[in-house]
């Protein structure tokens, strides 16, 4: 798949000596949902922030479908689209004004038709004579989507878009990014939600103190990372695992009466077989059984904690 | 997209435009009632116990400096809450993310505060012009004044605007730097009126050439040469644009 922006040997240092970015290669894919994950601090919203123009690089180059970023700014900045994860917003201005507003910043010429489509799109359609101020949390985070969504860009960034927004409203961020990224449009999120990144995203990248420490496929890191338990519970507890079951990673757990076997998403599958002959030849039953499958939460949280 | 973002440019300068509208008590009736009190107070109370100033009445003297008055505290006001706001209420992010250039940043919101105070102006002239006699000897220089003075503060408050990390420091020079600058700068009196050693010390106040320019324009009246008075004012406006050029190159408080 195409690149449509290519992150080279990134850093940024604030003017306080805060190292935020250390070497930062990423390619973003055409067409793909990229969700950055990252504990707070991480150098998420900074790396967001330079890409589009907010905070100046320290070293490094960025091209945004082919266009550097610093010396052609505008032919980069009219393809993205960035929806803030603060909710900032023209407070005394109309709804309707404050979209148009942003097309016309962004050099597009009048569009009625679309701004109406995207505030119909976005249930903010009756909302369109009201003033900003007058708008809940949750249709002031969708305001913000619209005035991204506004000169129709090719790269939509959504800085933590669901964060303090209610379920249903979630659902239908979700619906909307994917009709987003059916109509072409690239997504790149932030979120803390990891069950978010592991609904929405084609990949997955982890940021932790400035650096990238991971960019996969969602699928593959999940079967990278991701391990499996299959626990058996037992007919009689044991006080301690049998001597002929030992070859098996297995361990015992409530009281006795259950036996866990951990093994690798890509993990050799004729192991479970072999390890049920090796129950039934040293005389364990167990009455049931079932499986469980680590999450994107549980793979983030150990890539995290290792370094730390 | 075209060398200039010219949708840009009018969406800024339209924005700003309709700050006023909602405003419009702040904006343009309140400086217009504070300048005719003015009138009232010097002009009508105290004015017609002063003598003729080169065979202009006092009330109509004092004319030119009010405008001056209005017009450098409302540029700036302008101009600085223009700017500032958005930093405040953090909705910059939009306009730093623009496919914008700095330049069409300036012109658009220093356009739109030039042109509220241009219109203010008009408008307190027309406002004066029912309360005293009035004469305009060179309406062209008259509006060149009006409009290179409105520009230099606009953009001298644009700086001020980026410059302020919160409210107080958005009216200090304003308040403490400004208006004792015009009220000293002979826009109630001529300095031909001040013993010698103070015309002196006048001559190094900045609004002193622009109160005399643009009162020369009304009634061929001057405490400066016209000349000189342009010319410092072209200073001004040159090093308000190349400290303006400055901030947009490093960012200034505005990126990080």
């Amino acid at each position: 798949m195409q690149t449509v922006i290519s992150v080279t040997k990134l850093s940024k240092t604030y003017a306080s000596g805060l190292k935020a970015l250390e070497n930062i290669n990423l390619d973003i894919r055409r067409g793909e949902i990229f969700a950055l994950l990252g504990p707070n601090g991480a150098g998420k919203t900074t790396l967001i922030g330079i890409i589009c123009g907010i905070v100046n690089p320290s070293e490094g180059t960025i091209r945004v479908d082919g266009h550097d970023i610093v010396r052609d700014y505008r032919a980069s900045r009219s393809l993205i689209g960035l929806v803030p994860q603060e909710l900032t917003t023209d407070a005394f201005e109309s709804v309707w004004n404050t979209v148009s507003f942003s097309r016309g910043l962004f050099g597009k010429p009048a569009n009625p038709a679309h701004i109406e489509k995207v505030l119909k799109d976005l249930s903010l359609w009756d909302k369109k004579d009201s003033k900003v101020m007058t708008l809940s949390g949750g249709m002031k985070r969708r305001l913000l989507i619209a005035k991204a969504l506004s000169h129709e860009p090719r790269i939509l960034f959504l800085d933590e878009p669901t964060a303090g927004v209610d379920v249903t409203l979630r659902q239908d961020m979700w619906k909307l990014v994917r009709s987003l990224q059916v109509a072409g449009v690239t997504i790149i999120l932030t979120t803390h939600y990891i069950d978010e990144a592991e609904e929405m995203a084609d990949r997955i990248g982890v940021i932790s103190k400035g650096e990238i420490i991971l960019v996969e496929e969602k699928t593959e890191l999940m079967r990278k990372l991701g391990k499996k338990q299959l626990t058996l519970h037992l007919e009689r507890a044991l006080e301690r695992v049998p001597n002929a079951l030992s070859a098996h990673r297995l361990e015992l757990a409530g009281k006795g009466t259950e036996l866990i076997y951990t093994y690798d998403e890509q993990g050799d599958r004729a192991a479970i077989a072999a390890l049920l002959a090796d129950l039934a030849a040293s005389g364990v039953r167990f009455k049931d059984l079932q499986t469980t499958q680590s999450s994107l939460e549980d793979i983030f949280v150990t890539l995290v904690s290792d370094r730390k | 997209m075209n060398a200039i973002n010219v949708y840009a440019i009018r969406a800024i300068y339209k924005f700003e435009m309709s700050r006023t509208r909602r405003t419009l008590m702040q904006s343009i009736i309140a400086p217009v009632i504070s300048t005719a009190l003015y009138f009232v107070v010097f002009g009508a109370a105290i004015g017609g116990r002063i003598p003729e100033v080169e065979n202009v009445s006092y009330g109509a003297f004092i004319v030119p400096g009010l405008i001056m008055l209005s017009l450098l505290t409302q540029s700036l006001s302008n101009a600085s809450f223009g700017i500032y706001f958005p930093k405040f209420t953090g909705t910059i992010y939009e306009l730093l993310s623009a496919p914008v250039s700095y330049f069409e940043i300036v012109l658009s919101y220093v356009g739109a505060a030039a042109t509220k105070s241009i219109i203010l102006g008009l408008i307190i002239l027309a406002t004066a012009a029912t309360l005293v006699p009035l004469r305009i000897e060179h309406p062209v220089w008259m509006i060149l004044f009006l409009v290179l003075t409105s520009v230099t503060f606009s953009l001298i408050g644009f700086i001020i605007g980026i410059w302020a990390d919160g409210f107080e420091k958005l009216q200090a020079i304003p308040l403490l730097i400004i208006t004792p600058l015009t009220f000293l700068g002979g826009s109630f009196y001529s300095i031909d009126m001040l013993p010698p050693f103070w015309q002196t010390v006048s001559l190094f106040n900045p609004v002193v050439y622009l109160v005399s320019g643009f009162r020369w324009s009304f009634y061929g009246l001057a405490d400066v040469s016209v000349g000189l008075s342009l010319a410092m004012t072209c200073v001004f406006l040159a090093i308000s644009l190349a400290v303006v050029a400055w901030i947009f190159r490093t960012g200034y408080r505005l990126k990080n």
